[in-house]
């Protein structure tokens, strides 16, 4: 599949805001007082809205984005659409009240990160719907998804926290735990993912075309010369050329950098603060990690091409 | 709204005789033609007269070839565009509400002013049946000539799928297959007309009749034949006078 900078923009940096907003609700610390609160929140909201909005560049009419509120009861990017401003407008009055009182009101944090859940849940499930596309459609694609943005997540609470400890346990700590969690369930996709080809999910020319009952069907020619919409979109050959690359170069940025990262402040008991550059390398990581989802992803229609 | 019909009155579709279809590409054709001087906004090319051409188009003739285990290689002309799903995995997608199935006759459609083309539909969409317009931006597919079929402005005659009018090999059909009775029913009863990736679960409505067997396909090859010989003159059985002449003038050298 062709892998849209807009798209892969929007799926990484809304899942961290998604996932930081989660944190927050869950009542991550943060230093006291109002412009602190105002701040940080601040960060959660501008990832997550940035994400949103970069996902409307790909439109052909971004326009006209405000119709796609309306279909939450078949589709997946509607729900994610309708699930995403609801858990912003959830947390804006979380933050309001916050900033207002100082008191941060448990359950409605609750409900934001459950909404934030529920919307990198959708975002994942956007792709994952897909059968045309064997390797998206697994039950580990929302798993992963929801797991990297948990991990966005700690690693922005963790720099913020003003003692270093996330519900009490050491910041830098359960970053590392998350980080690894989130990547072993990424290699043993990419496991999955291996398997999970056209021809497993019982896909071939042969039934693509109906021909398999006379014998073996290959392409003689093609229907036009040049290339067309979908041999753009969806017959990407680039990333599969350079993945296990793309994947060394995924797991040194996303994984091992941060967890040194991680390892170094909690053995030298540096400032948390510095945990803000092991995000830095994650997200570059998961631009990665993203750039290979979409551009390794086979679709049913290569079959007839 | 892009919930399916629980069931269509008609279901509108077409049939598609692989044993017929010679590659003409007229279908092709004639409903670019059509497509992009009726209803909507027009099927757009870009670069169409550069060094990258490329356009929307809402049928492609693929041509395959297919080798039986025993035998000659055959090849197959396969026009492909949308089969208008009874379970459209193109429809559900839709945020918006664009895409739809009728629930009158089970036709497809795209409402052009309701798409922001995202491209989910043609992601969700096995067989490419739906192209992104590259000026105007918003998903086409195939219409099934909505516009021509009711069209009570055109002759009675003309009232079916502009591919399906032009085809000179008659290897196209339109009609309803929710009536047993109908000639594409009882065309696809008779020929054991098939569904494409039946196991995407998308319950395709056109159906595709598969080329009949080769009437002497076990014909052993003549390893004596020669194009040479072929295009040497053969005069064997030559009688009369010109048989005489023919033989002198061999005595000639």
């Amino acid at each position: 599949m062709h892998p849209a900078i807009s798209v892969i923009f929007f799926t990484v940096m809304s899942g961290a805001g998604f996932g930081f907003m989660a944190m927050l609700g869950l009542g991550a610390s943060v230093p006291d007082g109002p412009m602190s609160a105002f701040l940080i929140s601040g960060v959660a909201g501008v990832l997550a809205v940035a994400g949103l909005l970069a996902s409307t560049f790909h439109l052909g009419h971004p326009e006209r984005a405000l119709k796609a509120f309306s279909q939450w009861r078949t589709s997946w990017l509607s729900r994610e659409g309708v699930l995403a401003v609801s858990t912003l407008m959830l947390f804006a009055i979380y933050v309001l009240i916050w900033m207002a009182t100082g008191d941060r009101i448990i359950v409605l944090g609750l409900f934001v990160a459950l909404g934030a859940a529920a919307t990198v849940f959708a975002t994942a499930m956007i792709y994952a719907q897909l059968k045309t596309v064997p390797q998206w459609n697994m039950q580990q694609t929302p798993l992963c998804y929801l797991l990297f943005a948990a991990v966005s997540g700690v690693l922005l609470a963790a720099s913020f926290a003003p003692d270093g400890t996330i519900f009490g346990m050491p910041g830098a700590m359960l970053a590392m735990m998350e980080l690894l969690m989130a990547w072993a369930a990424k290699v043993m996709w990419w496991q999955q993912a291996k398997k999970a080809t056209l021809a497993a999910s019982g896909s071939t020319v042969e039934t693509a075309t109906g021909l398999g009952s006379i014998g073996k069907t290959r392409l003689l020619e093609r229907p036009h010369t040049g290339e067309n919409y979908l041999t753009k979109e969806m017959i990407h050959k680039i990333g599969r050329k350079h993945a296990t690359k793309l994947r060394l170069i995924a797991m040194i940025l996303g994984c091992i950098i941060p967890v040194l990262i991680c390892l170094v402040v909690l053995l030298l008991a540096i400032s948390n603060i510095w945990l803000l550059a092991a995000f830095g390398f994650l997200m570059a990581g998961l631009f990665a990690e993203r750039w290979l989802f979409f551009a390794e992803a086979e679709h049913s229609v290569s079959l007839y091409y | 709204m892009t919930a399916l019909p629980q069931s269509t009155g008609k279901k509108l579709g077409l049939v598609i005789d692989l044993d017929i279809c010679v590659g003409c590409h007229a279908c092709v054709v004639v409903c670019k033609e059509w497509n992009t001087s009726g209803y909507g906004a027009p099927l757009a090319d870009s670069d169409p007269y550069g060094s990258e051409p490329s356009g929307a188009w809402l049928n492609r003739v693929h041509t395959f070839e297919v080798q039986p285990d025993v035998g000659p290689a055959s090849i197959v002309h396969f026009p492909k565009s949308c089969l208008h799903c009874e379970t459209a995995p193109c429809v559900t997608v839709c945020p918006t509400g664009a895409s739809y199935k009728r629930s009158e006759d089970g036709i497809v459609l795209v409402d052009e002013d309701m798409c922001i083309g995202c491209g989910l539909c043609a992601w969700a969409c096995p067989y490419g049946a739906r192209e992104m317009d590259p000026a105007e931006k918003v998903m086409k597919k195939c219409t099934l000539c909505v516009d021509r079929i009711y069209n009570e402005n055109i002759p009675e005659i003309d009232r079916e799928p502009a591919c399906v009018k032009t085809c000179p090999a008659n290897a196209r059909h339109f009609g309803d297959f929710a009536d047993p009775d109908s000639d594409v029913s009882v065309m696809v009863k008779e020929r054991g007309g098939i569904d494409l990736m039946p196991e995407q679960g998308t319950k395709p409505v056109n159906k595709y009749l598969m080329p009949r067997p080769k009437t002497n396909p076990l014909m052993e090859v003549d390893e004596t034949f020669s194009l040479a010989d072929m295009a040497r003159e053969n005069t064997t059985g030559a009688t009369g006078l010109l048989g005489w002449i023919d033989r002198a003038l061999d005595r000639l050298g």
